[in-house]
């Protein structure tokens, strides 16, 4: 079977700065990744890439065996805005910083892509989004404005409009990084349960590492624009290879181990 | 005697009372010229901003270039230019229509600004959001940006319109009849410059602090975040 997110020695630069260097990577129907590594590896720059937001200068990308180079594009991208169009119809993304619209309430958060892009019916639209709001667990929110709700909920406001253009591919760039700890837990559930959806494949990148083991079929270690490790997250996790992700693991780790031993003696 | 109107300068103040129904129509067109102006300096500001972030460099240079020049020449010249000088090309436009044109262009530039401040205030990750949800750039601009931005441009768009309706005397050095106009020929009839003059002041007095006090209306009316939809 095809992947459906293949990189093919692509290359990334900001100015003289190298974030991707010959990057290869491959991603099945279906997989849910989980990116790690020390800030400034290139894990968010790939799903930034993937979702059109950043130009690479070198390498081959393809998307659901759609290319993101036109043979004669040109801009940025080497592709013109309308086959940008295509590419995006097939992925989705959820950011660090939610970046709900603070004007919108929350269902037409959710209904305005369905509606302006998708062409679907308003009242079509509103029950879907009703539909998936009540599966984020905000169903009685949605005529709040986003500034009414909680980091959490505003979250989990931003998975839903995600879903509501049916993505193929889901993007998450550290999607509890910018909440309080209390409220971490109730994305990471919506997460969860995303998770077990069979079709849906999912990028996420995250430093919740008990959370990456349990949702993730994969798991894959950056350190400089590479991938220096990547597997089973059972076998990355406990059995690391790399001295250089031992490293990252046993700081990382570190620090979240003795915060989870008090929290235990607490409870 | 204008407009049907007789004056009776016996004392200032039975002058200023006789004057008043001209002056009143005098108001009308500088209204109408403030109005006029305004429109087309919210539009083409809006144009101009938008053009100027177009991708292509020709059209973003020239409309930098075009504003730039706008900006910085007197209001003056560039009606005196629109007034004298276009005939010469066979574009004859009323006064009336020349001096609302000129004030528009020049006040076009400055909203243009205006505007520009505005699009560049949005925080990037709602312009990122638009696209991960493949909204168009027009969508974008008409769902996301427009109504974000309005809240934050109303108040300086509102010191433009006060300080265009105060500019709106100089249309009188192209013909146009609006107050200073009526009031200088006023003048010239009845050798009594005073009177008239200091009424054409008191008038703008009110007329400046009533907008002012709408656009502090406007300005508190307006969610910060921006134009609610539903």
């Amino acid at each position: 079977m095809n992947p459906i997110i293949r990189f093919e020695n692509v290359t990334k630069r900001f100015g003289a700065l190298t974030v991707l260097d010959s990057f290869n990577f491959e991603v099945q129907r279906g997989e849910k990744v989980t990116l790690i590594g020390p800030s400034g590896s290139g894990k968010s720059t790939v799903l930034r890439i993937l979702m059109t937001l950043e130009p690479f200068q070198e390498g081959q990308l393809e998307l659901d065996g759609i290319s993101y180079h036109e043979p004669n594009g040109r801009g940025t991208f080497k592709a013109s805005e309308k086959h940008l169009h295509k590419i995006r119809c097939n992925v989705g993304m959820v950011f660090q910083s939610f970046n709900l619209f603070p004007h919108m309430t929350v269902l037409r958060n959710v209904v305005e892509a369905p509606v302006a892009v998708l062409k679907m019916k308003r009242e079509e639209a509103e029950s879907r989004a009703t539909e998936l709001l009540r599966m984020v667990g905000l169903s009685d929110k949605k005529d709040h404005f986003p500034s009414q709700l909680s980091g959490g909920q505003q979250q989990r406001v931003a998975i839903a409009r995600a879903l509501a253009m049916r993505p193929r591919v889901l993007l998450f760039d550290e999607p509890t990084s910018a909440l309080d700890p209390q409220l971490v837990g109730e994305v990471l559930g919506v997460i969860r349960d995303l998770a077990q959806e069979h079709d849906l494949t999912m990028l996420l990148v995250t430093h919740e590492m008990r959370f990456a083991r349990e949702v993730s079929d994969r798991v894959c270690f950056f350190d400089r624009g590479r991938i220096v490790e990547q597997g089973d997250p059972d076998m990355l996790f406990s059995n690391p290879q790399q001295p250089r992700t031992r490293e990252f693991l046993s700081s990382i780790l570190g620090e979240q181990a003795p915060a989870r031993e008090s929290l235990r003696q607490v409870q | 005697m204008m407009y049907g109107y007789a004056w009776d300068t016996s004392t200032p103040l039975t002058f200023a009372l006789s004057i008043l129904p001209i002056l009143g129509i005098g108001l009308l067109v500088t209204l109408q010229a403030a109005a006029v102006g305004y429109a087309i300096a919210l539009v083409l500001g809006l144009v101009l901003a938008l053009l100027r972030r177009s991708k292509i460099k020709i059209i973003s240079w020239t409309v930098a270039g075009f504003t730039e020049f706008v900006r910085d020449t007197p209001l003056l010249v560039q009606l005196f230019f629109l007034y004298y000088v276009l005939p010469d090309f066979g574009i004859i436009l009323p006064a009336f229509m020349t001096g609302a044109l000129a004030l528009g262009l020049q006040y076009s530039a400055y909203t243009s600004e205006v505007y520009r401040a505005g699009i560049d205030a949005v925080p990037r990750g709602q312009w990122e959001a638009a696209t991960a949800l493949n909204l168009t750039r027009r969508q974008t601009y008409r769902d996301i940006v427009v109504p974000q931005m309005i809240p934050r441009i109303v108040p300086a768009l509102g010191n433009y319109l006060v300080s265009m309706l105060k500019e709106t005397p100089v249309l009188s050095v192209v013909t146009v009849l609006d107050m200073l106009g009526l009031a200088n020929m006023i003048g010239e009839r009845t050798f009594e410059y005073l009177v008239p003059l200091s009424m054409v002041g008191l008038i703008f007095l009110p007329m400046t602090l009533i907008c002012s006090a709408l656009i502090f209306l406007v300005e508190r009316a307006l969610p910060k975040s921006g134009i609610p939809l539903r």
